[in-house]
């Protein structure tokens, strides 16, 4: 391998730790020299902790238009990177599967006309060709797939998979600025606003114990049980899309293949069936509890722990004794 | 002058199908399709139709909506739904070397399609289909063409007399709200809101329409647009039964009181 880009993420003026598992994720790949890209307005902090990692390089195109990596549309991120990927001729590219990465790797690999895997889950090279295993129809089977001659191959890798590298404190490459222009009449849809939600509590990403509810809620009221487990355990609540979809909850509360994907302690599943789709989103988790009445639920399939019953018996005395075990 | 919206759809396999009726050919590197179980239209295309109708509603009507499909085999009363929920018109791009496409293929054959079906002011598509699960079609259907793309909407609107859209789309914490000027594709998302159900009279209505069918020939595709980009190695069901520790209490309040016991034993909360 000739040498792997691997495309870093930037919050505010920090580098997002999704960074550091793109790097666990390109060291499964041999020791192929690992440059790391980063895009935004301010890119010094970031730049610093990247090369931290002891990455080869880092390549920081600063540029007004790609504030926030030019969110939105994300055109600016296109041009920029198409360029750095022409310059720097790399084998592999390597992007996270988060809104960037989603917006702006197909579209960098159209057009450069070399082929991308959307979703992967792990990775490999094979006689010097990437191979990657992505999840398809929902995450009911796996596909493996091979990249052929051309260059890059561009992957797009699952949060929450790899484990982030820690910096590895001998620092061993630079920062470069490489020249890149990104003319204003190449910008086509522009961000009039972003509107971030007030969030309450404990993180649903980072949370240790999730509490989630699916359609087996009958609707909205009964996450006001949910929530308050959930405060019992210093913990968030999630829930299934068809909760969501009914209106019960925020659809931001979404746990799986199209929402949030979640690795906590212990994910307590009320009412959901355990669809291969929802459990794409927990199956981090390192217990799953499973609260449902039908036996036959496939989420009982996944669980580590389970009551067959009905959640308006289960869970209020569930949440008794949880209360009660707090006193203790 | 009317808005013209194209909405890209795709005919898959039902992905509400129990899961003991999933299947896969591991020789053939394919999904068996489940007996019984008729294929669907794509749950995201059918938000996308629910945009274009409710701009072609917020527009009194002046908005002609054309579905456009490709693939490999059509069943005629699943591809018409969109038109049943008061689409206008069905381009379908029907041919068996069409099976399994990947999106560089899916892309090129779909831009020329679209290019022949006319100039589209606005072409909506779900924001992925549920077969393979890739989220590319829209973003390089915009590459292909050269408009701006937007993704994941949870709202759409034509703005500045019929010059420009506006999204509203999902972030895991919020929303964006992203405008850019006509011709664009917009990728649609549940978030979007439950599409309509097709009433009795668009049923009628979609079983008189006769699709528009065009042929690979005259849009000038060749065998060699439709090789596929990545080459398919291995397809497998992962394999995932977990043996479950079942709390039994007396009744269903004693296994939620046993379950928090022994909740606590494994020390997980
Ligand atoms: C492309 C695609 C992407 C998708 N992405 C996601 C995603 O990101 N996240 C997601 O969640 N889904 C997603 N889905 C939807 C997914 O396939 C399922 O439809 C959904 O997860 C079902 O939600 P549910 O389990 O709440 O509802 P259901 O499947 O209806 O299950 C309800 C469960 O509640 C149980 N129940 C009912 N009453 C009670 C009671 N009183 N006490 C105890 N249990 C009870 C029932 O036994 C049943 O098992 C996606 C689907 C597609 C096609
Ligand atoms: N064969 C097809 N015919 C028409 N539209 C398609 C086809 N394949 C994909 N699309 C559109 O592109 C979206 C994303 O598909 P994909 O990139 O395959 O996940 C779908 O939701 C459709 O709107």
């Amino acid at each position: 391998m000739a040498g792997i880009l691997v495309v870093g993420e930037v919050s505010g003026e920090a580098l997002n730790p999704v960074t550091g598992e793109l790097l666990s994720a390109a060291s499964k790949l041999g020791d192929a020299p690992i440059s790391v890209a980063l895009m935004g307005d301010s890119l010094a902090g970031a730049s610093e902790a990247a090369l931290d990692h002891g990455v080869a390089k880092v390549l920081a195109i600063e540029h007004a238009a790609l504030k926030n990596a030019g969110a939105g549309g994300y055109d600016a991120a296109v041009i920029a990177l198409t360029a750095l990927v022409k310059q720097e001729a790399p084998d592999v590219v390597l992007f996270a599967r988060t809104d960037l990465g989603y917006n702006v790797a197909p579209r960098v690999a159209f057009r450069l006309q070399v082929p991308v895997a959307q979703d992967c889950v792990d990775l490999k090279t094979d006689g010097g060709n990437l191979v990657v295993t992505r999840p398809v129809f929902g995450g009911n089977a796996m596909a493996d797939y091979v990249f052929g001659e051309k260059r890059p191959a561009i992957a797009i890798i699952r949060p929450k998979v790899f484990q982030a590298r820690p910096p590895a404190g001998a620092r061993t490459g630079e920062t470069v600025r490489p020249g890149i222009d990104i003319a204003s009449d190449q910008i086509r849809a522009t961000l009039v606003e972003t509107v971030k939600e007030a969030r309450h509590g404990v993180r649903l990403e980072t949370a240790e114990v999730v509490v989630s509810g699916g359609r087996g809620l009958g609707g909205a009221e009964p996450f006001k049980l949910l929530e308050e487990l959930a405060g019992l355990l210093n913990g968030a609540v999630g829930a299934s899309r068809a909760a969501c979809d009914a209106g019960w909850v925020d659809h931001s509360k979404q746990i799986g293949l199209t929402g949030k994907s979640i690795g906590p302690k212990v994910y307590i599943a009320v009412g959901i069936s355990g669809a291969s789709q929802h459990m794409a989103g927990c199956s981090g988790a390192r217990a799953i509890v499973a609260i449902n009445k039908d036996p036959a639920a496939n989420i009982f399939k996944e669980a580590r722990f389970g009551v067959v019953g009905d959640w308006q018996k289960v869970v209020p005395a569930f949440l008794a004794a949880v209360r009660e075990l707090g006193r203790a | 002058m009317a808005l013209r919206i194209a909405v890209c759809v795709k005919q898959v396999p039902d992905p509400d199908a129990p899961a003991s009726t999933f299947k896969v050919d591991e020789a053939a590197k394919r999904v068996v399709a489940p007996p019984g179980t008729p294929p669907v239209v794509n749950g995201f295309d059918l938000h996308a139709t629910e945009a274009a109708l409710r701009i072609k509603d917020a527009h009194g009507g002046a908005a002609e909506i054309s579905v456009v499909s490709i693939g490999p085999a059509f069943t005629m009363d699943v591809i018409k739904k969109p038109l049943s929920m008061g689409s206008d018109m069905l381009v379908l791009v029907e041919d068996p070397v069409l099976a399994e496409l990947q999106a560089f293929a899916t892309v090129r054959v779909l831009a020329a399609a679209l290019k022949k079906a006319g100039a589209f002011d606005l072409i909506l598509c779900g924001r992925q289909a549920s077969d393979w699960d890739n989220a590319h079609v829209p973003l390089g259907l915009a590459e292909a063409l050269q408009v701006p793309c937007v993704t994941l909407a949870r709202r759409v609107e034509v703005v500045a007399a019929g010059a420009r859209v506006r999204v509203e789309r999902s972030l895991s914490d919020g929303y964006q709200v992203v405008e850019a000027s006509l011709p664009a594709v917009v990728s649609v998302s549940n978030e979007l809101g439950e599409p309509r159900y097709p009433t009795l009279r668009g049923i009628m209505a979609a079983t008189r329409k006769q699709p528009i069918k065009m042929a690979l020939a005259e849009l000038g595709i060749t065998p060699a647009d439709l090789a596929p980009a990545l080459r398919l190695e291995r397809l497998y069901v992962p394999e995932r039964q977990r043996a479950v520790e079942l709390i039994k209490g007396e009744d269903e309040a004693d296994s939620g009181r046993k379950l928090a016991v022994r909740l606590r034993e494994a020390k997980l909360i």
